[in-house]
């Protein structure tokens, strides 16, 4: 009897969340990609051949490629710093600080570029430097959104580290340095690697910052298949572009999964306490404090910008946010968006938590056979997908295949948290999985043989270590689904906007009053977004994290 | 401590009223009133005020529902990708450069009837069966900011050829014509003026410093020295409209639109092929052209009304002048050519 319930179990765990992605992205985003096969109802792939041979499609593939590797490298260069102050030391207002270098992470790209080009703009104070409009400022603006992933991601994993090989290591002599790198950044891979893999798919197929701060000299993938698209409507073009991505995702998903191999979870681990800082700590301190002016630079700049009307000081803009604008430039107050907002919110971060935990559990059993494990290992890669699919794909996607019964979804209100839950689930799934795979199966075995089944086991072993990085997990959908632009402006629906295409529409518009209030609501998107992760960090039941 | 943040978080999750999927009542009221709503299609820079909708559905007996995302070109090719399956029954927003993708398409279907005076001067060239309607106008033109140019003792430029003239080199920002419609619309202005030599006038252009920004929102509030920030450039591409939105609360305005250099925009409604419910789709095309929503316009959207005789707001009456004779393009020749001129921009203006 067991040798086929155990498939069937797992299968059952990922049933649900294979289902929903089945309907809601793969479905949607064949539908596209057969429309450019068989543009005139004829198969006709010549068409989309013809594309990938195009000079243009060599230099925007290549474009790609070096600006998000580089951002990558970049954003774990000073995201371990960040993450080992952040995680691993003890000093007053530490959560503070982890939270607010979660606001890049929702800020609207458009308010972003503006703030970042009134910093490196011909007039900005860092004008001198000529770097408006340079693939520079394209990766400045990569890593200023993405550095809190890496230091989430393998602070998380820091924290919850043994530290007793380290310990043991600097008993037998081995200096600070040679610990860190034969004992701790062995350790820290696996989640070093899955942040990388999830920041490089972020940075590869990001829109509004290649875009805006790359005045319109750039073109990544993800434009490009926007713009063919939206403007030209050459949909074999954008089927060969999305298909390039599509390749390429699945090939990076592969080379990651080959270097995560987790480390042996049959060790019982002691977390380090986080210790006050140390002389010996100065270097990763002095990162960390360069990381938040280069972070708190534009922000400030946005800040002092909603406090300005004119050239004086006052709070007018705060106040213009319960109306609608000068000359009527909304439908519904910048108050009531908000609360639109944290209501999508709530709900896309229930659908990814819930959708990703399944994920996270099937993935992450014990899979005997070798043909389970490569169920496994597609099973793991599929849920990555979304991010490696262009918003412009996904939102025609939804209008040509969800319009008929029993999927008749084209105007549902689910929509719009449904597709966020989307974007941050392999956020929640890259977040849960390295945890999951920590834990000793021996344990859920000794909880099986003594008589609990299997929700028991769940219960009394994954849970209690799952605890932390779920508060984390949530965080991290939360503020995805708060800042989602791209997805939302493509299914908003006009009588309930959220707060960023809120935002997007008084800075679309001319007024001086009309910009004060987005940089006002910018501020008030950064702010809540600030809060509501600081309370999540403060929730966190410390006695549950230890083993 | 603890405590508090459960606080705050409860309340977090109270004004949001811990939704579990939407609000519910948007799908009863679907239910209930099938068949009695008009469903308007539209971009996301669609708004009418609320009693305008009001006096809508009193009149014809439907009730609105507005569905409004992306922007002119991505409503054009949602139109055309679900015209088998539309969406709604009208929509409103496909534009004089978009115009005739969707009636090649067949989107729209022809709706013959009487409109107010003034609004057929805007009829779209070739579409016979009449399937647009005219809605709104409005004007893309370079602005500039006479402030800037009095201080420095400098006299503004007037035409396209005095944008390719040293005395303004450095000065002159425009979104560009890939990624946004205003930058398309001078794309178009620069080959009504310029015919074949378009290129060579662009590379002058960019030689004399111009800069392409990704929008007009990064023009204007960005670099344009009038803008929401700290810009540099008093030589900004924007609207005929924007000088109303300078006034500087001293009876006059810190900008205005030069209009030799503009290029005439036109927003369009029709009835879609294949709508679920036709007649309601006419009374809210015959509605738009209407004096509510005519009246409506410049406040809500920053264009021009298309029927005679339609009160402009006062800013508007005093300070958004239209140009009397702008740069016109055939729109099958846009049609037939907008790729390849699109390309051939790009190479010039990254070169």
């Amino acid at each position: 009897m067991t040798t086929w319930r155990r498939p069937v179990t797992l299968i059952g765990l990922a049933l649900v969340p294979v289902a929903v992605l089945g309907v809601f992205f793969v479905l949607p985003v064949s539908g596209m990609v057969a429309r450019g096969f068989w543009p005139d109802g004829d198969f006709a792939p010549g068409e989309v051949l013809d594309v990938l041979t195009r000079p243009r499609t060599g230099r925007v593939v290549w474009f790609t490629v070096w600006s998000a590797g580089v951002a990558t490298l970049l954003a774990v260069a000073v995201g371990l710093p960040a993450a080992y102050v952040l995680h691993r030391l003890d000093f007053p207002l530490r959560r503070a600080v982890r939270a607010a270098l979660l606001v890049p992470f929702v800020l609207p790209t458009v308010v972003v570029g503006v703030a970042f080009r009134q910093l490196l703009g011909e007039a900005g104070p860092l004008g001198f430097l000529g770097l408006d409009g340079t693939p520079v400022a394209i990766l400045a603006g990569l890593v200023f959104f993405n550095a809190a992933v890496v230091i989430r991601a393998v602070g998380a994993s820091w924290e919850s580290m043994d530290a007793r090989p380290a310990e043991a290591a600097a008993a037998l002599g081995a200096s600070p340095r040679q610990v860190f790198l034969t004992v701790t950044l062995p350790s820290l891979r696996p989640a070093i690697v899955s942040a990388a893999s999830v920041v490089f798919l972020f940075c590869a197929t990001s829109f509004g910052v290649v875009l805006t701060l790359g005045g319109t000299q750039y073109s990544s993938v993800e434009t490009e298949i926007y713009l063919l698209t939206t403007d030209l409507l050459d949909l074999p073009g954008a089927a060969a572009l999305s298909i390039v991505q599509l390749v390429a995702v699945v090939v990076l998903l592969a080379i990651a999964g080959r270097l995560r191999a987790s480390a042996d979870p049959s060790i019982v681990r002691v977390p380090a306490r986080p210790r006050r800082p140390r002389r010996s700590d100065l270097g990763q301190l002095v990162a960390t404090g360069l990381l938040l002016v280069f972070v708190a630079a534009p922000l400030v700049t946005l800040l002092v910008g909603s406090l300005q009307v004119g050239d004086a000081w006052s709070l007018d803009n705060y106040r213009a946010l319960t109306t609608t604008g000068s000359q009527q430039a909304l439908l519904v107050p910048v108050t009531e968006a908000l609360a639109t907002s944290l209501r999508t919110a709530v709900d896309a971060t229930w659908m990814s938590l819930s959708l990703g935990l399944l994920v996270a559990l099937a993935v992450t059993r014990r899979w005997r056979s070798r043909a389970e494990r490569r169920i496994r290992g597609l099973l793991d890669g599929f849920f990555m997908l979304p991010l490696g699919v262009s918003a412009a794909t996904l939102g025609f996607g939804f209008l040509i295949t969800l319009d008929s019964p029993p999927l008749d979804l084209r105007d549902s209100p689910l929509l719009v948290p449904l597709a966020q839950a989307l974007v941050a689930l392999p956020l929640v799934v890259r977040t849960l999985v390295p945890v999951l795979d920590g834990i000793d199966d021996r344990q859920r075995q000794a909880a099986a043989s003594l008589g609990a089944g299997p929700l028991r086991a769940v219960m009394t072993v994954d849970l209690p270590v799952l605890w932390k990085p779920l508060v984390a997990a949530s965080g991290f959908a939360f503020a995805a689904s708060l800042g989602e632009f791209g997805a939302t402006a493509f299914l908003a629906r006009d009588d309930h906007p959220t707060l960023p295409v809120v935002i997007f529409r008084l800075i679309g518009h001319p007024g001086a009053m009309n910009y004060g209030m987005a940089l006002a609501a910018s501020v008030v998107l950064a702010v809540t977004t600030a809060v509501v992760m600081a309370a999540v960090e403060r929730l966190r039941v410390p006695s549950l994290g230890a083993i | 401590m603890k405590s508090i943040s459960a606080v705050l978080l409860t309340c977090a999750f109270a004004t949001a009223s811990c939704s579990l999927i939407g609000t519910g009542d948007d799908e009863e009221q679907a239910t209930a009133k099938a068949g009695s709503e008009v469903v308007l299609v539209t971009h996301e820079s669609f708004v009418l005020p609320d009693e305008v909708r009001a006096a809508f559905e009193e009149q014809s007996g439907f009730e609105l529902v507005v569905r409004a995302s992306g922007d002119a070109g991505s409503l054009t090719n949602k139109l055309v990708l679900t015209k088998d399956d539309p969406t709604g029954d009208v929509a409103f927003g496909v534009d004089n450069t978009f115009a005739s993708r969707a009636l090649e398409e067949g989107v729209f279907e022809g709706y013959e009837h009487t409109t107010p005076a003034g609004v057929s001067d805007f009829d779209l060239d070739g579409d016979d069966e009449h399937a647009l309607t005219p809605v709104d106008n409005g004007n893309v033109c370079v602005n500039v900011d006479d402030t800037w140019f009095e201080t420095e003792g400098i006299a503004p430029p007037e035409t396209l050829d005095d944008l390719t003239d040293p005395t303004y080199e450095d000065l002159f920002v425009l979104p560009s014509a890939a990624t946004s419609s205003p930058g398309l619309a001078f794309l178009l202005t620069t080959i009504a003026a310029k015919g074949d030599a378009w290129p060579d006038f662009w590379a002058d252009l960019m030689d004399n410093g111009a800069l392409l920004t990704s929008g007009w929102s990064e023009a204007y509030q960005g670099d344009f020295t009038q803008g929401g920030g700290k810009g540099t450039r008093p030589i900004v591409l924007s609207y005929d409209s924007s000088p109303a939105f300078t006034v500087d609360g001293e009876g006059g305005t810190t900008t205005s639109a030069l209009l030799d250099t503009c290029f005439t925009q036109v927003e369009y409604a029709g009835v879609l092929a294949g709508a679920a419910n036709p007649e309601g789709a006419r009374a809210l095309v015959d509605f738009l052209t209407g004096p509510e929503v005519q009246a409506a316009l410049p406040d809500s959207m920053y264009v021009f009304p298309v029927a005679e005789g339609t009160a402009l707001p006062e800013d508007w009456a005093t300070f958004a002048q239209q140009p009397t004779d702008p740069w016109e393009v055939d729109p099958a020749e846009v049609a037939a050519n907008r790729d390849d001129w699109l390309t051939q921009w790009r190479d010039v203006t990254t070169g």
